[in-house]
C-alpha cells in the first residue's frame, strides 16, 4: 500500500477529477466502424457519397450557369467580407491567444501521443512539410506583390505617411497576414485533432476534435456535417487555388518566353502539375512529399540568397530588425475592427485572408497533425508558431525591401505597374528583371511554384481521401489517387468553364462555419488536455507511490 | 537450409492468414527455425487498435497463441509507418532485413479491400528483396 500521505494526494487528484466531471474522452467508437467497403473502395458512409455527390453537382451548376452562379455565391463573398469582418478577426485573435496560453500554461507539456511517444519527423524536415503544404506558395506570388501594394496604398488611412515609416506600415501590414495569426490558426486545428487522434484513440478526422462538446452524438449528423464541410472547403479551396496558380503560372511562363497565355497552356500546366502529384502520391508521404518540400525549401532558400546577396543587402537585414519592430507597434491598430476607416485594406486583405486561411484549416491542420505525434503541445505550437512566421518575415522582408528600393530609391516603375493592373504572376518576374541571369532565376521561380502546388496536391489527395474514408489511413492506394485526378480535373474544369470565382467564394463560405468549429474546438481542447494532465498525474502519483513500496518492501 | 521464418501480418484479417500460418509452422519444424510475425500500423489509429502501443500488444497476443496451437516459437515485431497505404512493402522488407530472416511465407489474396496491398505485396516482396518467398494461396 502506498503511505499516507501518497495515498492522500492520489486521493485528491481522483477527487479534483471528479470534481471537475472529468472525462477521458476515450470512445468505444472504432476507426472504419462506418465505412463501406466494395468495388476496392474503403470509404466513409455518407461522408464520401455526400461530399462527393455534392460537389459534382455544384461544379455542374457553376458550369451551367456561370452567370447565376457567379451572382449567388459572388454575394455571398461580399458579404462575408464586409458583414463578418469583425467576427473573423475577432476569432483570428482570440485563437492566437489561446495558442500563447497554452504554451506558458502547464497543459503545454502533455505529449502528442503519449508520454513515451516520440517524433518520427526531426524539425527541418516537419517545417518544411507545413510550409510546403500549407500556405507556402504564398511567397512567391505575394512576397514582392504585397509589400508593394501597401506601401503604395497605406493601410489605416495613413495616406500622410512617408519614407521610411512608410515602409514599415508596408511590411507591418503584409507580416500581419502571413506571420502568427495564420499559423494560430493552423496550430489550434492540429493540435486538436493530433490531440484527440493519437491520445484518445480517436478517428484522425475533425469531428474527433468536437467529442469533449458532443459527446457519443459526433459519430452521428453532427460529425458528417462537419466532415463534409471539410471536405467542402479543402476541395474548393485547393482546386481554385490550382486553376487561379496555373493561370498565374501559365502567366509567368507566357511572359518569360514571349509566348500568348493561352487555354492549352493553362491545362499544360495543370495537367503536369496533376501528373507529378500523382508520381509523388504514389511515393507516399516520405519519399514524395517530404522529400519534395525538402527539395522546395532548398530551392527557394537559394532564390532568397541570390536577392539577398546582388540586392540591397544591408538595407535588408537592419529592415528585418525595424519591420519586425513595426509588426509589433502596429499589431494592435491593424487587429483591431474598430474604428476603422480604410475599409478597403480591412475587407479585401485581412478578412480575405482571414477567411482564407480558416478555410484552409482542415487541410492543413489535418496534415500538421498527421506528421507531428511524439511532440509536446508547447514544442508543437512554438515550432509552428515560430518557424514559418520567420520564414515569412525574413522571405517578405528580402523581396518587400529590395522591390520598394526599386521603386522609391531607383524610381523603377516595373513592379508598382503589376500592382496598379493586379498581375501577382509577374511581379515577381519583373522584379527580377532588375537582377543578372533572369533567365535563370525566373525559371527557378516557375519550377518552384510548379513544386509548391504539385505539393500542396499531393498532401491534399492524402487529407481528402482520410477525411472521407473515417480517419483510415490505410486506405487503399486507388482512392487516393482518384482525389488527386479529381482535383486537377475539377481546376481544368473550372478554369475553362469559368466559376474559379464562384467556387472561390463557396470555398470562403465555408470559413464561417468553421470559426464556430474552432471556437468549440477551443474549449474541447481545453478540456481534453486538462483532463489528460490530472489522469497523467494521477498515473505517476500511483507509479512513484509503487516504486517507493518496492524499494521498502525489496 | 532456413534458419529464420519470417510471416508479414494484417491483423484486421487474421482469418484469411490460417493457411500460410500452417505452413510456416510445418517449415519451422522441419528447420528448427524460429518464426518472426511483423505487423505494420500507424501512429493514428487504425480499425485494429487505438494507438500503436495496443496493436502491439494485439499482435504479442496472437503470436502467443500462435505459438501454443502449433507448438513452434512465433515472435511478434509491431513497426509504426507513417504512410502504411504506399510504404508497406518496404517496412516490412526492412523489418525481416534486420531479423535476419531466410525465408518468407506470404499470405497472398486476402479477399477484401486490402487484397491488391498483399497480392502486390508478396510480389514486391518476391522481385525486390533476396530472401526466398513462398506464396500461400
Amino acid at each position: 500500500m502506498p503511505n499516507k500521505k501518497q495515498a492522500a494526494h492520489i486521493d485528491e487528484l481522483a477527487e479534483l477529477a471528479r470534481a471537475e466531471g472529468l472525462d477521458d474522452y476515450t470512445s468505444e467508437h472504432r476507426v472504419g466502424e462506418d465505412n463501406i467497403k466494395t468495388l476496392g473502395l474503403d470509404v466513409h458512409n455518407p461522408v464520401f457519397l455526400i461530399s462527393g455527390s455534392t460537389i459534382v453537382l455544384v461544379v455542374v451548376f457553376a458550369l451551367a450557369l456561370p452567370g447565376l452562379a457567379a451572382d449567388v455565391f459572388g454575394q455571398w463573398r461580399v458579404a462575408l467580407t464586409t458583414q463578418l469582418d469583425w467576427f473573423f478577426m475577432a476569432v483570428a485573435n482570440l485563437v492566437l491567444l489561446f495558442c500563447l496560453f497554452l504554451v506558458l500554461s502547464p497543459l503545454g507539456a502533455v505529449r502528442l501521443g503519449g508520454p513515451d511517444a516520440r517524433p518520427r519527423y526531426g524539425y527541418a524536415s516537419w517545417i518544411a512539410m507545413l510550409f510546403a503544404a500549407g500556405i507556402g506558395i504564398g511567397i512567391m506570388f505575394y512576397g514582392v506583390l504585397e509589400p508593394m501594394t501597401h506601401a503604395l496604398t497605406p493601410p489605416l488611412s495613413a495616406t500622410g505617411v512617408t519614407g521610411a515609416e512608410r515602409r514599415g506600415l508596408a511590411m507591418a501590414a503584409t507580416i500581419y497576414h502571413w506571420a502568427f495569426h495564420p499559423w494560430a490558426v493552423y496550430s489550434l486545428v492540429g493540435l486538436s485533432l493530433a490531440f484527440f487522434s493519437f491520445n484518445k484513440g480517436l478517428p484522425l478526422v475533425m469531428r474527433s476534435a468536437l467529442y469533449p462538446v458532443f459527446g457519443e452524438r459526433i459519430w452521428g449528423w453532427p460529425g458528417h456535417v462537419v466532415d463534409v464541410l471539410a471536405v467542402f472547403a479543402t476541395l474548393f479551396g485547393l482546386a481554385t487555388s490550382l486553376g487561379f496558380g496555373a493561370e498565374q503560372a501559365a502567366g509567368g511562363i507566357a511572359y518569360l518566353f514571349g509566348i500568348p497565355n493561352a487555354n492549352w497552356l493553362r491545362v499544360a500546366v495543370i495537367s503536369l502539375i496533376t501528373f507529378l502529384a500523382l508520381g509523388s502520391v504514389l511515393r507516399g508521404l516520405d519519399g514524395g512529399i517530404k522529400l519534395l518540400s525538402e527539395l522546395n525549401m532548398g530551392a527557394a532558400a537559394v532564390l532568397g540568397v541570390f536577392v539577398l546577396a546582388l540586392g540591397p543587402t544591408w538595407d535588408i537585414l537592419s529592415g528585418l530588425v525595424q519591420y519586425s519592430g513595426a509588426y509589433l507597434r502596429y499589431l494592435p491598430e491593424l487587429s483591431n475592427w474598430v474604428g476603422r476607416e480604410d475599409d478597403y485594406y480591412m475587407h479585401n486583405w485581412t478578412t480575405f485572408y482571414w477567411a482564407w486561411w480558416i478555410a484552409f484549416s482542415p487541410f492543413v491542420g489535418m496534415f500538421i497533425a498527421r506528421i507531428s505525434s511524439g511532440r509536446t503541445v508547447r514544442e508543437f505550437i512554438v515550432a509552428a508558431l515560430l518557424a514559418p512566421s520567420a520564414i515569412f518575415i525574413l522571405w517578405m522582408t528580402i523581396f518587400g525591401e529590395t522591390a520598394m528600393n526599386q521603386y522609391f530609391l531607383e524610381g523603377w516603375q516595373g513592379v508598382a505597374k503589376t500592382v496598379r493592373e493586379f498581375e501577382p504572376e509577374l511581379s515577381l518576374f519583373v522584379f527580377l528583371e532588375r537582377f543578372p541571369l533572369t533567365l535563370l532565376t525566373s525559371a527557378l521561380g516557375v519550377l518552384l511554384v510548379l513544386v509548391f502546388f504539385v505539393t500542396s496536391m499531393d498532401s491534399g489527395s492524402l487529407i481528402v481521401d482520410t477525411m472521407t474514408a473515417g480517419g483510415k489511413i490505410e486506405t487503399p492506394v486507388g482512392q487516393r489517387i482518384f482525389w488527386c485526378i479529381f482535383l486537377g480535373l475539377l481546376g481544368v474544369a473550372l478554369m475553362l468553364g469559368g466559376g474559379l470565382n464562384s467556387l472561390q467564394a463557396l470555398a470562403l463560405a465555408s470559413a464561417f462555419p468553421f470559426s464556430l468549429v474552432m471556437l468549440l474546438m477551443m474549449v474541447s481542447l481545453y478540456r481534453g488536455l486538462r483532463a489528460e494532465r490530472l489522469l497523467l498525474a494521477v498515473a505517476e502519483a500511483e507509479s512513484e507511490a509503487e516504486a517507493e513500496l518496492a524499494v521498502e518492501g525489496g | 537450409m532456413y534458419s529464420r521464418i519470417g510471416v508479414p501480418v494484417d491483423l484486421a484479417h487474421t482469418d484469411t492468414l490460417e493457411k500460410a500460418i500452417e505452413s510456416a509452422a510445418v517449415l519451422a519444424r522441419a528447420f528448427a527455425a524460429p518464426i518472426e510475425l511483423v505487423a505494420v500500423t500507424s501512429p493514428s489509429p487504425s480499425e485494429v487498435a487505438r494507438d500503436p502501443h495496443a496493436f502491439g500488444e494485439k499482435l504479442a497476443a496472437y503470436a502467443a497463441e500462435l505459438s501454443r496451437r502449433h507448438g513452434v516459437r512465433f515472435t511478434a515485431h509491431a513497426r509504426v509507418c507513417d504512410d502504411p497505404t504506399v510504404a508497406l512493402d518496404r517496412t516490412l522488407f526492412e523489418a525481416f532485413h534486420e531479423l535476419g530472416v531466410d525465408l518468407l511465407v506470404v499470405a497472398s489474396h486476402v479477399p477484401g479491400v486490402r487484397e491488391y496491398v498483399f497480392s502486390s505485396n508478396a510480389g514486391w516482396l518476391a522481385s525486390h528483396t533476396d530472401l526466398s518467398v513462398l506464396v500461400v494461396r
